[in-house]
């Protein structure tokens, strides 16, 4: 049904990569517009630091899941569909946090057990059943690009918000005097929750703005 | 009958797939782990090493050793438990480092304390890998007043020398009077508590051999 529904869109409008590319930024951003993802979007963006390690951790899980859902897409039968992408997710994720750990071990001390779970993060394996699955290599590269950058800024607009009222800091450089009283709940989770909503009120002001005009 | 043969075909093709994706991330996942693992282990050497001198105070050089048949020996890389003598820059012996873990609020919390023979006392310590609350449990990472704590913690042994005199405890903070008390987190009961359990059960297992065996420690092993 679902895929009708695609071809039918694909034949109204025949979008372009550079579409697909464009779509993730704004009009369909993962986390302000989908709000996909919430987990790693609201626990990992109490600074400005880890938001983008995970953003980029998660945008290259996303990109490679694309590349190789879309490669076996027509060797995966559909019953068997969910598991192979889990797989195929988990792998890289296990991948990313080899990686990282080789990078810093401070690093993957902040992101802990956000890393694992990458892997039931509902944007990558939506992009997977939903464009990958159905799209050729080239297409889901340019959509996952413009899905992971989409979601990498999100995370960075929460994490720096979180970090400069919560920490007084941005990437760990103290940006008032002495006598900044931080405001502790922005990096508890609470925080996340106040911070994501001031974000997705000002998106869908803009929207409006942009949709009456 | 006739369903089935209609399925048989598709099973194999099911298992064909999973298989086939089954062993292309295995080798991915076997050949990411073997290129990243040299790096990965300098690096956790090397952040232990430094966690090493941050908790023995003057200490530039260390030596690991690993209590066997009732004594301490020079530790080898695969030896587990083991703990590290620091020496400043002359060889003169600082102290004790020693790795302990327990469970936290929310996972097991690995510490690293520094201890000085002479003193008798937990001279240092620095948290290795936690996963407490942001904001409130990690607060035993940061807290400067809950650090403080462990420049001074005493651990003296009773006149047996075969456990401790005073049991480590914790009390609320702002409130520590005896020099084996922990002044506690507020907002992170748990936490400060769990460091307790890890810092006394270690201490109850080491003081003692270490005391017995401390003539060992004194001298620079120049091997």
């Amino acid at each position: 049904m679902s895929n009708n529904q695609n071809h039918n869109e694909s034949l109204k409008t025949v979008p372009t990569s550079t579409d697909e590319f464009i779509k993730g930024l704004w009009r369909e951003n993962p986390v302000f517009v989908q709000v996909l993802g919430m987990c790693p979007v609201l626990a990992v963006s109490n600074t400005a630091e880890n938001a983008l390690a995970m953003g980029v951790a998660t945008a290259f899980v996303l990109l490679m899941s694309n590349i190789l859902v879309s490669l076996l897409r027509n060797f995966i039968p559909k019953e068997v569909r969910i598991a192979s992408y889990i797989l195929i997710i988990a792998t890289f994720v296990t991948i990313t946090d080899y990686v990282i750990q080789a990078i810093s071990v401070d690093l993957h001390k902040s992101l802990g057990a956000f890393i694992s779970l990458i892997v039931v993060n509902c944007l990558i394996l939506s992009r997977a059943e939903a464009f990958a699955s159905k799209n050729t290599v080239g297409k889901s590269i340019m959509d996952a690009l413009g899905m992971g950058i989409g979601f990498i800024i999100a995370l960075f607009s929460l994490g720096a918000v979180r970090e400069i009222l919560g920490n007084g800091a941005f990437f760990g450089f103290s940006l008032f005097p002495d006598g900044f009283q931080e405001w502790v709940i922005m990096i508890l989770p609470a925080g996340g929750f106040f911070t994501l909503a001031a974000w997705l009120l000002i998106f869908n002001l803009i929207k409006q703005k942009r949709a009456q005009s | 009958m006739n369903k089935q043969e209609t399925i048989a075909p598709n099973s194999f093709k099911m298992i064909r797939a999973m298989a086939g994706i089954g062993i292309l991330c295995g080798l991915l996942i076997v050949f990411t782990y073997e290129g990243t693992k040299p790096r990965i282990e300098t690096l956790r050497a090397e952040a232990l090493k430094e966690a090493i001198f941050k908790v023995i105070p003057g200490s530039t050089q260390m030596q690991p050793y690993v209590y066997q048949d009732n004594t301490f020996k020079p530790a080898n890389k695969s030896d587990e438990d083991v703990i590290y003598a620091g020496y400043d820059d002359s060889g003169v012996f600082k102290g004790l480092a020693i790795v302990a873990a327990g469970q936290g609020y929310a996972d097991i919390i690995r510490i690293i304390y520094g201890y000085s023979i002479d003193q008798q006392e937990v001279i240092g310590f620095y948290v290795l890998e936690s996963k407490e609350t942001p904001g409130l449990g990690d607060k035993i990472e940061k807290d400067p007043d809950f650090l403080d704590n462990f420049t001074d913690l005493d651990v003296s042994l009773n006149e047996d020398k075969d456990a401790l005199k005073n049991k480590v405890t914790t009390v609320k903070s702002g409130s520590k009077v005896n020099e084996y008390e922990i002044d506690g987190i507020t907002g992170a009961t748990i936490s400060s508590r769990a460091i307790e359990d890890i810092i006394a059960s270690s201490a109850e297992k080491w003081m003692p051999i270490i005391h017995k065996n401390r003539s060992i420690f004194k001298n620079i092993d120049n091997e």
